[in-house]
């Protein structure tokens, strides 16, 4: 099975200009831990937001391209996020779901994806076309090559990774610190 | 109602919209509403402005989060009865200083005919105030104007987040 923090490490390794948005829990440890960036948007709250903060960054910002980086049981509490991405179809965003099937932060409960919710064609049944899973190591090389380059639609790509916790690594929790550096990296007034 | 009167009273939204044109708000995210119609109308006709329907209100605030993040000033638009969906979402706002612009139509206060209407109507300033965002209301067609102009300024200049509601008399009682 796929490891959360070699695919996340993956994919931030040819980030290239990209704009990184994650969501509350392991997922932001997991970028904290491929290495601090300003260009990083940690969310320590706001669940169900991430791939929203994304969206709203992705139109603002649409010569860069814009990575999500969120778990499932976050996208779960966003559904309609992937209705309103669709609308918009702004062609720099993808949303990568690291999907563990379960809820880590809270104990482990197993989430509606672990009992058989498909977000990848949920996305699809919004309007998302580009959304699909990937369960190895050949389609990560694949998303990876993607990042940098925004394609012509919005690309949600599901990522089946392996239960098992990995060690936290605890980026910066102040967010207004967090908004000025990253708004500092792109040469906007905070 | 005479005609002064009368031209007046519809005019409100277009003094919104000019405002919001003039302070260059470029994403508009809304969920659709009947005291708003007329302005989702020009927002969508208007090419420097996107307009972006929600399917939930608390999904705008995090959208308008990342457009601060981009450098784009944005505004929210909706009914009383979605501002207690937004109040875990505020969080985002009150933790990051991120500025908000919410302009929100008034249900169950002035004429509802729909009881269910009136618990969120009653609350929607005490659900802002929760989350430490600053109400302003507007009661006449004339004061709209300006009303949302201080609003603008507090937010885009001062990095504030700000709710102006409009209130029910103004847009008038829904009819059946």
């Amino acid at each position: 099975m796929l490891d959360r923090r070699d695919v996340v490490a993956r994919l931030l390794k040819d980030r290239g200009e990209a704009l990184v948005v994650t969501g509350l829990g392991a997922a932001t440890y997991d970028v904290a831990a491929a290495g601090d960036d300003p260009r990083n948007f940690y969310l320590w709250g706001a669940m169900g937001g991430a791939a929203l903060v994304g969206l709203g960054l992705a139109l603002a910002q649409p010569d860069r391209p814009v990575m999500v980086v969120t778990g499932d049981g976050e996208q779960l509490m966003g559904l309609g996020a992937f209705a309103t991405i669709a609308v918009q179809a702004p062609p720099n965003l993808t949303v990568v779901v690291l999907d563990n099937g379960l809820y880590g932060e809270t104990g482990g409960q197993r989430s509606h994806a672990g009992l058989g919710t498909d977000l990848a064609a949920v996305a699809r049944g919004c309007g998302i076309q580009q959304a699909w899973r990937v369960a190895d190591a050949a389609g990560v090389e694949a998303l990876a090559a993607t990042i940098a380059t925004p394609g012509a639609a919005p690309r949600v790509a599901v990522v089946a990774v392996d239960p098992a916790e990995a060690p936290r690594v605890l980026p910066s929790r102040d967010g207004a610190v967090l908004r000025g550096r990253f708004q500092a990296a792109l040469g906007l007034a905070a | 109602m005479d005609g002064a009167v009368a031209a007046e009273a519809l005019a409100w939204p277009d003094a919104i919209f000019a405002e919001l044109r003039r302070w260059d708000v470029r994403q508009v995210a809304y969920v659709p509403d009947g005291g708003h119609a007329r302005l989702i109308r020009a927002i969508h006709a208007d090419a420097a402005m996107r307009a972006i329907p929600l399917t939930t209100e608390e999904e705008g605030v995090a959208v308008l989060a990342g457009a601060a993040l981009g450098g784009q000033r944005g505004a929210l638009l909706m009914q009383s009865s979605g501002v207690g969906n937004c109040v875990n979402m505020l969080s985002l706002v009150k933790s990051c200083a991120f500025p908000l612009l919410a302009l929100v139509t008034m249900r169950g206060e002035w004429g509802e005919f729909n009881p269910w209407q009136v618990p969120m109507g009653s609350r929607t300033e005490a659900a802002f105030g929760l989350m430490d965002v600053q109400v302003r209301r507007a009661d006449r067609p004339d004061e709209v104007g300006e009303t949302v102009a201080a609003a603008a300024r507090m937010v885009f200049e001062g990095g504030s987040a700000v709710a102006v509601l409009l209130s029910q008399r103004l847009i008038g009682a829904k009819v059946f």
